[in-house]
């Protein structure tokens, strides 16, 4: 297994006063913001609808350079982040993600940002990691197979990137999809999934100031382990759905397929919440074991941001764990 | 050179099993110690340890077929021991599960074991192991008298169970598990006894030829040098 030297693991000290150079998401004023809590639909409103959940995502959110989640567990090490994977596109080895990986090409990268939307782009990676503020955020990530992290992801919320490219009334849904290069991506040439990897989000999700698009960790740009140059963390939502690698998001007006609807239907859903109380048929989803700890500890509805995101959900029937 | 071999093999067998069947746990120790083990130790090792015990499982269900196709009786000496050391991974596989994952907290290990198929099929197989361990000697084996025998058969159902476990455990790519749920359906058909006799008949056929074979190489020698 390729092991990242020690020298390049940054310390905490050097790391405490690198992170003071990440700047803070500077909303002000935003407790009073979320008055009411009944749905919008015009698009415009749900702007102002997320400019305020987002503020109240930075109010509870960690500050940047915090070494614990706002839960107060510490964050997994570098070396666990970086070592411990899943990637199908590489390999289904956990352990080999970051050995098959080395050396694949993020730059030059491009996003293509179209479909339903006024104002469809190519974005070079470069653009997207300068055009807005990079903010730290601290998530907890919680993988459907029963294992946790608490990760520190710098990237910009996905908000942000839909204003720019403006979706029409008719979007509904955004559809992700990552490289289809089989000759870089090994596992892309096995035949029991359809490749490439879709993902999708319903408009309001995205729109949700905890969705991000994430270009880095510890503050410094992601490795190709992690989903470089460019990923999609929605941290109230099982991992599989936090897409890698992103060439392109369409805002479409229909709920897309995923990579795993299509491979296991009767297992994998569209809206794949956290929730300890819906059993995957398989196994329970009750507990979850964080990396770096023996023992399990009680998973948690939304994984643990249910005041972010539970009013998305009101009135859906989500007890399927299929949902 | 074959013969010679075959020799070797048949009077070593006994430590050559007993040393296979070690070394992954003696590896596992290492590595436990080295912390060679990654990010996710107590997974790892709940795998390695229950992928050692399906193939010791397979090894012990192996040796009698083995002898059916091949014909080497020393093999039948060391399948209690191969089952025995696939009884000690299930031991180590489920005790690593309740205390160390689940802190044996029995409310959580119960509704992991009692409430999903997955561990429910991985526990049932533990349980009925059990009683083949402890039926394992000489001295069960002679009170059970033709018992032990039906006993016994329940080792392919401990199998079978442990490979759908396997199974269940995959995400999708479910070659490896399928692979050997077939290789345990085919040492399955090799004990019918219609199978046998024909593989039987066939040995000893193959055995009659080659004997001829050589006696008719060793008569045409013999013709050759009295020339």
């Amino acid at each position: 297994m390729d092991k990242v030297p020690s020298s390049e693991i940054t310390s905490k000290d050097n790391y405490l006063s690198r992170r003071k150079f990440i700047k803070r998401a500077a909303i002000i004023g935003s407790g009073a913001l979320v008055g009411g809590g009944y749905l919008y639909n015009r698009f415009q409103t749900r702007m102002v609808q997320t400019e305020a959940a987002s503020a109240l995502v930075a109010e509870a959110l960690p500050e940047a350079g915090s070494l614990v989640d706002e839960m107060g567990d510490p964050l997994n090490s570098f070396e666990d982040i970086a070592n411990f994977n899943n990637y199908y596109e590489f390999t289904t080895d956990k352990q080999g993600v970051a050995r098959l990986s080395a050396g694949f090409p993020t730059s030059p990268w491009q996003v293509e940002v179209g479909g339903l939307v006024n104002n469809p782009g190519v974005y070079d990676i470069d653009d997207l990691r300068t055009k807005w503020d990079q903010e730290e955020r601290i998530y907890r990530m919680r993988c459907v197979e029963g294992w946790s992290m608490v990760i520190p992801w710098v990237g910009f919320p996905l908000h942000k990137l839909l204003a720019e490219v403006e979706p029409t009334s008719d979007a509904t849904h955004v559809r992700f999809e990552t490289l289809h290069a089989p000759d870089l991506m090994p596992g892309q040439s096995t035949p029991w999934y359809e490749w490439p990897y879709v993902e999708g989000l319903r408009l309001d999700e995205a729109m949700n100031g905890l969705a991000i698009l994430s270009t880095g960790l510890y503050g410094e740009s992601l490795l190709p382990q992690n989903g470089a140059p460019i990923r999609l963390v929605v941290p109230w939502k099982y991992g599989f759905k936090g897409i890698k690698s992103i060439v392109k998001i369409n805002l479409v007006d229909y709920r897309p397929v995923t990579l795993w609807m299509a491979a296991a239907p009767n297992e994998y859903g569209f809206v794949s919440n956290v929730q300890p109380d819906v059993p995957h048929p398989r196994w329970s989803q009750a507990t979850e074991r964080r990396i770096g700890e023996l023992g399990r500890r009680e998973t948690l509805p939304f994984n643990g941001y249910a005041d972010q995101v539970a009013h998305l959900y009101e009135g859906m029937d989500l007890s399927q764990h299929n949902a | 050179m074959y013969a010679t071999m075959r020799a070797w093999l048949g009077k070593n067998i006994r430590w050559i099993a007993h040393v296979s069947a070690l070394a992954p746990l003696v590896l596992l120790g290492f590595d436990a110690l080295t912390d060679t083990l990654g990010a996710n130790p107590i997974q790892e090792i709940t795998l390695r340890t229950g992928k050692t015990a399906l193939l010791l499982l397979i090894s012990s269900l192996a040796c009698t077929p083995f002898n059916t196709v091949f014909g080497f009786p020393p093999i039948i000496k060391v399948r209690r021991e191969l089952g025995l050391y696939a009884f000690l991974y299930v031991c180590v596989h489920f005790l690593i599960f309740a205390l160390i994952d689940y802190g044996l907290d029995t409310d959580l290990v119960y509704e992991a074991i009692f409430e999903k198929p997955y561990a429910l099929v991985g526990f049932t197989a533990l349980v009925l192991l059990l009683p083949l361990a402890v039926t394992s000697t000489k001295a069960w084996q002679k009170r059970l008298r033709k018992k032990w025998k039906s006993l016994h058969k329940l080792a392919y159902v401990v199998t079978g169970l442990a490979v759908v476990h396997y199974v269940w455990l995959v995400k999708s790519d479910y070659r490896e598990p399928l692979a050997w749920g077939a290789l345990v359906v085919v040492l399955l058909i090799l004990r019918l006894s219609p199978v046998k006799r024909s593989i039987l008949m066939v040995r000893s056929r193959i055995r009659t030829r080659r004997a001829q074979t050589v006696r008719s190489s060793l008569a045409t020698s013999v013709v050759k040098s009295q020339n």
